[in-house]
């Protein structure tokens, strides 16, 4: 189960590191060889987004990629196909990240079931809200792989214990209001905001959008168990190329 | 947790979770106002004084002997203030910015008909304004663009995906997570997650109201058949919804553009080539390939070119209330042509594509029959493309002198 391993790495390490790409950005030669670099470095968990044509929660670095990927001909089945080649080949959990339209179409069982063959762990899906959920929620807990739902710092103290009843693995805390890629104020009213979220839920916090730096993720240890690095990693390999995410990602961690 | 804002099938609030308490708020004054006798009668005040309402139904006199069936009556909604039905829910969603205390707004535009209402709205009532609008847009429609400026308006090109008006609404969502404290995003359409669709039908819904009654003073009876084109689909919502409980045929016509086998339409209720799917926050029809990835969409009407459609008529197409067809873009050329010279009336690219189909019917139809078509636009803002459909010469010398002078 995602939370227990999550919980035995954590008393090896203060605080997690997950990162994220794109399938098929630049291309899935390059994915795979991404992927490969960042568990060489020591990342915990990965995101493996599936790209979608209308990604409404993401910014600009990630939408290009979204983009590209899909102007280059990547399909849902080549996507579900290298998400089953890592997880055989690399000994961390992995996730799907995408958007509804992706499972809804592909069909949510049926989605959720090769999920499972393929040894993936669980799925973020961004635009699937809890009260529309029903027909994932059951697939996914017949499977018995993790639904990761969002906090963000908008969501009410009922609605934080709401979303805790249904999440599985650990929850994925937005660390502000916007889309991906932005500024973060590491500041008091994160800290607020972190302690909010751990009353409300059990499970392990994963904090997201804006984490870019070693200073972000010393600021997270203790408060957060997992800091998730997305646009930052993007970026880094646009201006300076696959090579230099392994030195970038150690440096993180130590 | 329940779900909520569902027609038939249709419909949800598919929503990143930062934006869950905006549309609490939302749908919370939302539900406040419709259940507030006073709100609507101020917002049909405001309508009355600012926008010239109520629009006419006209006549047309020449059309009806031209095509020798059915009588033809036009619903003027070119007439409103800004020369669009957009007038209508502009208005509205500004009474309602106002009681959120909100200062911001932003919207997305295809035809720039939504962007020049929420601009002139935004001046009406003193809030910021950013329009977001396709490149593919700003390029085709760029008097539009003009008057939004002028009005006060920040207008940003979207350069993203397909560059037209699915992207714009994307765009806009984005600015909306992030700044949603003051800003409010006026949707142009019955689209959208709960309670969009259901409120922009609401504000649209004085059209049909004012036009039942029109028909039962003028004519003491109901038309036969009513024609609206459908792009989001909010126009048609507005008409049809005067006479959904009635004896009355609903026609939505929307673009068909070089034809349902070409690939390159809009039509995703009356083509196979739309299937449901769940995007832009709500499940309804979408033009998308196998895999769920949205396809590119192609009217010679910038606001007929949307990939998805209001939830609410998908449920109405499902459940065969109203009957769906499409025009193609030469069909609306020739009834913009015939409509100017028989009527004197412009209609919008957009409007054109009811007039379309509605020709096609009429004389198939007895002089017993009404048909009444809805002028969702004014066809000034379509010029350019009006004019390079046909290849009008004494259009392409005025413009080449008009660039000399630039150049000079």
């Amino acid at each position: 189960m995602l939370e227990s391993h999550i919980r035995s790495r954590l008393k090896e390490k203060k605080i997690l590191l997950m990162t994220h790409i794109v399938i098929g950005y630049p291309s899935l030669e390059a994915s795979l060889e991404i992927v490969r670099t960042m568990v060489a470095a020591g990342v915990d968990l990965m995101e493996l987004q599936i790209p979608f044509s209308e990604p409404i929660a993401d910014g600009p670095v990630i939408l290009k990629a979204n983009q590209n990927s899909l102007a280059g001909g990547v399909s849902v089945a080549q996507c579900l196909e290298f998400g089953r080649t890592v997880a055989r080949e690399f000994p961390i959990p992995f996730l799907y990240m995408t958007y509804y339209n992706i499972l809804f179409k592909y069909g949510v069982d049926r989605f959720v079931d090769e999920m499972r063959d393929a040894g993936l762990k669980g799925s973020i899906v961004p635009d699937l809200p809890p009260e529309e959920a029903d027909g994932y929620l059951s697939a996914m807990q017949r499977n018995q792989l993790s639904p990761i739902f969002i906090y963000s710092p908008t969501t009410s103290e009922a609605r934080l214990t709401a979303i805790a009843k249904v999440a599985d693995g650990f929850v994925y805390c937005v660390a502000r209001k916007g889309v991906t890629g932005d500024q973060t104020e590491f500041s008091q009213s994160l800290d607020a905001y972190l302690a909010r979220c751990r009353t409300a839920t059990g499970l392990p916090l994963a904090l997201g959008f804006g984490v870019k730096d070693k200073s972000d993720i010393k600021f997270l240890e203790g408060k957060a168990d997992i800091a998730v690095i997305g646009t930052q990693a993007l970026r880094l390999i646009e201006t300076e190329g696959i090579a230099a995410l392994g030195p970038f990602i150690r440096d993180l961690q130590t | 947790m329940n779900k909520r804002g569902y027609f038939g099938n249709f419909g949800g609030a598919f929503l990143p979770e930062i934006l869950v308490a905006t549309f609490d708020e939302l749908e919370r004054v939302y539900t406040e106002a419709r259940n507030d006798p006073i709100f609507w009668h101020d917002y049909e005040q405001l309508m009355s004084s600012y926008s010239c309402r109520p629009t006419p139904i006209t006549y047309a006199e020449n059309l009806t002997r031209h095509f020798g069936g059915a009588r033809i009556f036009i619903k003027r909604e070119d007439l409103n203030h800004t020369g669009a039905h957009k007038a209508n829910n502009v208005m509205g969603q500004g009474l309602l910015v106002k009681r959120m205390g909100k200062t911001r707004v932003i919207a997305e535009t295809g035809a720039g008909q939504h962007g020049v209402a929420t601009a002139t709205m935004a001046a009406r009532f003193g809030f910021d304004c950013t329009i977001y609008m396709g490149e593919v847009d700003v390029a085709r429609q760029r008097p539009n663009v003009f008057w939004m400026e002028q009005l006060g308006a920040t207008v940003v090109p979207v350069t993203d995906g397909t560059r037209i008006l699915k992207d714009a609404i994307n765009e806009a969502f984005r600015d909306w997570v992030t700044n949603m404290d003051a800003t409010h995003y006026v949707l142009g359409t019955a689209c959208g997650p709960h309670p969009f669709p259901e409120m922009v039908a609401w504000f649209q819904s004085i059209i049909g109201k004012e036009a039942r009654r029109q028909f039962m003073e003028r004519e003491g009876r109901l038309p036969t058949r009513v024609f609206a084109c459908v792009g989001g689909g909010s126009n048609a919502m507005g008409i049809f919804s005067g006479f959904f409980d009635d004896d009355v045929e609903l026609v939505g016509v929307e673009a068909a553009g070089r034809g349902l086998n070409s690939g390159a339409h809009a039509s995703r209720l009356c083509s196979d080539d739309a299937s449901v799917g769940v995007a832009q926050g709500y499940k309804t029809y979408f033009l998308q390939d196998d895999d769920g990835q949205m396809r590119e969409t192609h009217s010679i009407a910038a606001g007929l070119d949307y990939v998805g459609v209001s939830p609410i008529l998908s449920d109405f197409k499902e459940k065969g209330r109203v009957r769906f067809e499409g025009a193609t873009d030469r069909e609306v050329i020739e009834a913009v042509r015939l409509t100017m010279r028989k009527e004197g009336v412009i209609p919008a690219l957009e409007s054109a594509h009811a007039f379309a189909r509605a020709f096609k019917e009429a004389p198939t139809m007895s002089p017993d029959d009404i048909i009444l078509i809805n002028q969702s636009g004014r066809g000034d803002k379509d010029i350019f493309t009006i004019a390079d459909a046909m290849d009008d010469p004494k259009w392409k010398q005025f413009i080449i002198e008009k660039a000399k002078q630039y150049h000079a």
